[in-house]
């Protein structure tokens, strides 16, 4: 049987690559001196899905909410194997936390049919690991977090292994549900040589624009619109026109969206410099040992 | 997150350096296929952007999934199984699943069979990508000569059948060629292959030192007609695996261990002719055999560099006499011997490449889309001709001095790591094994130089030497061409006296003359490169990067060694040409007496 798989990803600031410079003076992190990247995370979802494509057949739809230069990862899922990719932007998303934006994301999944929906276990931004459960939530959907193996998916009916940290559990769910996964479940296939010829020229309507704006600053408004509604026709005739979504095509309520329906509120940033201090040796006995490893007990270190 | 392609700054230089352009235009035929295809270029920009975008993907594919796993591969090996499968080592099958994943199986094949349609020059590119993470992965990546073979003289019938599940990466191939009395001597091939009474073709006799022999589509070179002796009784056959083919036997090897190596017994095995009989050897393998010498050329560059990245990064932390060791003369030399060596080859292969793909796409176009104005017919049936013998001459000199080259620079590498190289904690010894089979199948050293000193004879290499040097230069290297121009008059002598005294004198300096041409060939190239267009900033040592470190141009790196090259090499081709000269024969004439006796062992 075939599946639809859903994929939530999100386009991350690369945070392995941050130092002194990137960081500013009240702690918290100049996201435009990083380079944007696919979420690690979201990356095993997207293989989990097309795995399961390559195996059961069906359809992989990739949706990610942020800015419009997010749909650099739509492309990228595009290349890798998805089948239809969709923006979720909006000047109106802004401010979202997790609350909000599982909510917005509820209302783009809710548009479209699905038996799975895929998230990454946590962006490498936040690390709040927050945003799949609570669209199940959302969804009514039952959830399978912190998968790391699909062991078997037969007719309406999932097996999957979940990682708990210190052991496994494996989970059996009906379908449709929804899987949060880990960076050990596989390892994410690189870009498809066809699918990168082909897809690189894909764009959002609003991409589409810009370009043609920048290649005729002097057309005035009708001239415009008309050349960018052709655009965007040859465009979908190829099949190279990225799906793009606002808050009032999802029908969603904007109280609960945005800055208005985040409660999070940031207490307190600590600036927290870990520097090298003092070097301590630990004799090679099982006494040595045994000091160390409850030290590194103690200081939550290991658990 | 590593890759690399875009890791490797001289191949990010020749990439730009070399006009893909041009290569792309012909090989698109004018991009004829952008309308039909729906990821073919609409124009030569965009064709090269495809190259690059997919060299990209490969690089990172190579960095961050091969390369961590070639260890395994090359402790696990491959595993012959009871009822005569093959297993193969698990890094091996979980990167050849990648790479069918990243679609990359079918790099120069036609777009109406799922393939790419890229110039050699970028599959050359890919193949040394792939062989820096693990060169026994080459054996099968490096192996789609195969289906280009039977694009170029099968059956429209076969090409269905064969070549999209090729382009997918569903199946893999084998070119089995060699038998216990036919290595480097294919005219000697035994194995034969007969008809029933309604014409089905069978084969029947042994194959061995087959790479990949497990494969799923086997290219058999066959004795078709029984009463010919040579080449002419040999046609190409083509077969799957199935009861009647017996992997009898796996080779345990110095090295490449996750590529496998079979003896085949082939007991009436149901096959199909390709193209025409008694054309197995010449063209069709003659042919699939020059691409395979390419591939090899790029698997050794591939060995080279990592071998070379290694020992760059011992010597700069390793510290003995209270240095890091790079500080000492002797193994600076070395270091910068291996690098200089590394970036000739690769200039070597990089223009060898473009010439063949000159050469496939200019003749492609006479023989299926010929211009209608006669003169200018001609003039593109010269141009495919002119490149034709230029391959020719080129290939076998690519192969023969990447295979040598890359020996030298893993040796070297193992040198410098000193003792620790000698240990397998480290991959230096992995590469030096990798390495070795490379002069040695595909054709050995020497029979790349009986190949190539024709070419260097025949007026091939003046002609070429003379379009190398019609090119523009800068003012800075013209004294490097003077030097390389008084080389070229050594040379020329050279040859005019060898030809003086018969063929079995040309072989015997065969070695000296190939040398000397190919550092001529590599001069230039270099020169070339040294007055390249191409602003590209480089790092220096030590911890330059382009973002925060030191940086100099390209271009006047490629200068000093242009320079370095150039200057080195003047009195080892003085040297080397007088030698010729002398006319020594004593080889022939003393050889029982200084050899002695055969050893009882």
């Amino acid at each position: 049987m075939a599946y639809h798989c859903v994929v939530l990803a999100k386009q991350v600031p690369d945070t392995q690559r941050i130092t002194g410079q990137v960081m500013n003076d009240d702690g918290t992190v100049n996201r435009a001196a990083l380079p944007a990247i696919f979420n690690p995370e979201d990356l095993n979802a997207l293989e989990l899905a097309l795995e399961i494509k390559d195996r059961f057949g069906g359809r992989v739809t990739v949706v990610t909410m942020g800015l419009p230069g997010a749909t650099r990862i739509l492309r990228e899922s595009l290349y890798r194997g998805a089948d239809e990719a969709i923006l979720v932007t909006d000047r109106r998303c802004a401010a979202s936390d997790t609350l909000a934006t599982s909510y917005i994301l509820s209302c783009a999944v809710k548009k479209l049919d699905y038996d799975l929906v895929l998230c990454g276990r946590q962006a490498i931004d936040g690390d709040t690991a927050q945003v799949g459960p609570q669209l199940a939530e959302k969804l009514d959907l039952p959830q399978i977090t912190y998968v790391e193996a699909l062991e078997a998916l037969e007719g309406k009916e999932i097996t999957a292994r979940r990682n708990i940290g210190n052991g496994w559990q494996r989970v059996k769910a009906k379908l449709p549900v929804l899987l949060t996964v880990v960076g050990d479940a596989n390892a994410p296939r690189v870009a498809a040589a066809k699918q990168l010829m082909k897809y690189k020229k894909a764009r959002t309507r609003l991409e589409a624009a810009d370009e043609i704006r920048a290649m005729n600053p002097d057309a005035v408004e009708a001239e415009m619109a008309e050349l960018i509604a052709t655009r965007c026709e040859a465009l979908e005739a190829k099949g190279l026109l990225i799906k793009h979504w606002d808050l009032d095509h999802l029908e969603a309520d904007l109280s609960w969206c945005g800055r208005n329906g985040s409660p999070t509120k940031v207490h307190r940033i600590q600036s927290v410099i870990l520097a090298a201090k003092e070097s301590k040796d630990v004799e090679p006995t099982d006494a040595g040992l045994a000091g160390m490893i409850h030290e590194l007990i103690q200081d939550k270190i290991i658990a | 997150m590593g890759n690399f392609y875009r890791d490797n700054d001289d191949i990010q230089f020749l990439f730009q350096h070399i006009n893909l352009g041009q290569l792309a235009s012909v090989i698109e035929e004018d991009f004829r296929f952008g309308g039909r295809f729906d990821y073919a270029p609409d124009n030569a920009e965009e064709a090269v952007q495809n190259y690059d975008m997919v060299l990209e993907a490969l690089g990172e594919l190579s960095a961050d999934f091969i390369a961590p796993r070639a260890e395994d591969v090359d402790r696990e090996g491959n595993t012959l199984n009871e009822d005569g499968t093959v297993t193969r080592a698990q890094g091996m099958a979980e990167a050849l699943e990648k790479l069918a994943q990243a679609q990359v199986m079918g790099f120069t094949l036609p777009y109406r069979f799922g393939g790419l349609n890229f110039p050699n020059l970028t599959y050359s590119i890919a193949t040394e990508i792939i062989s820096r993470a693990d060169a026994s992965l080459m054996n099968v990546f490096g192996l789609q000569g195969i289906a280009e073979t039977i694009n170029s003289f099968a059956s429209e019938e076969i090409k269905q059948e064969y070549l999209p599940p090729f382009a997918e990466g569903k199946v893999t191939g084998a070119m089995v060629l060699t038998e216990p009395d036919a290595g480097s001597d294919l005219q000697a091939v035994k194995l034969k292959a007969f008809q029933d009474d309604e014409g089905n073709w069978f084969l029947h006799g042994v194959k061995r030192f087959i790479t990949n022999g497990c494969g799923d589509v086997l290219l058999v070179l066959s004795r078709s007609e029984p009463d010919r002796a040579g080449g002419l009784g040999l046609s190409l056959f083509v077969c799957e695996p199935g009861p009647t083919v017996h992997i009898r036997r796996l080779e345990d090897k110095l090295g490449i261990h996750g590529s496998p190596t079979c003896e085949i017994f082939f007991d009436n095995t149901p096959c199909r002719l390709i193209g025409e009989r008694k054309r197995g050897l010449a063209p069709y393998v003659a042919t699939l055999m020059n691409g395979a010498r390419i591939g090899i050329a790029a698997q050794s560059m591939g060995i080279a560099e990592a071998a070379h990245r290694i020992a760059r990064d011992y010597a700069a932390s390793r510290r003995q006499f209270g240095v890091a060791i790079e500080k000492l003369p002797a193994v600076r030399d070395m270091l910068i011997d291996m690098k200089i060596a590394i970036e000739a080859g690769r200039a070597l292969l990089y223009d060898t490449s473009r010439v063949v793909d000159l050469a496939v796409g200019y003749n492609k176009r006479v023989e299926e889309n010929p211009p209608e104005d006669k003169a200018e017919l001609k003039e593109l049936k010269n141009l495919a001709r002119t490149y034709k013998r230029y391959a020719g001459l080129l290939t076998p000199m690519s192969k023969y001095f990447c295979s040598e080259m890359c020996n030298t620079v893993a040796y070297d590498a193992i040198q410098v790591l000193g003792g620790s190289g000698y240990m397998r904690d480290y991959a230096s010894e992995r590469y030096a094994r990798d390495a070795r089979i490379t002069t040695i199948y595909e054709g050995t050293s020497q029979l790349q130089i009986v190949a190539a000193v024709r070419g260097v004879c025949s007026g091939t290499l003046e002609k070429y030497l003379a379009e190398l040097t019609a090119l523009e230069y800068d003012a800075d290297v013209k004294d490097l061409l003077d030097t390389l121009a008084e080389g070229t008059e050594q040379l020329k002598a050279a040859i005019e006296f060898t030809k003086d005294k018969g063929n079995d004198y040309m072989d015997l300096y065969g070695r000296a003359l190939t040398d000397v041409a190919i550092d001529l060939i590599i001069g230039y190239l270099f020169c070339g490169q040294a007055s390249t267009k191409v602003t590209l900033e480089v790092p220096v040592a030590p911890n330059g990067s382009p973002d925060n470190g030191p940086t100099i141009p390209m271009k006047q790196r490629k200068a000093m060694m242009a320079r370095r090259y150039v200057e080195k090499n003047a009195p080892k081709i003085k040297a080397l040409t007088e030698l010729i000269c002398q006319g020594d024969r004593s080889t022939f004439s003393d050889y029982e007496a200084l050899i002695g006796p055969v050893p009882e062992l």
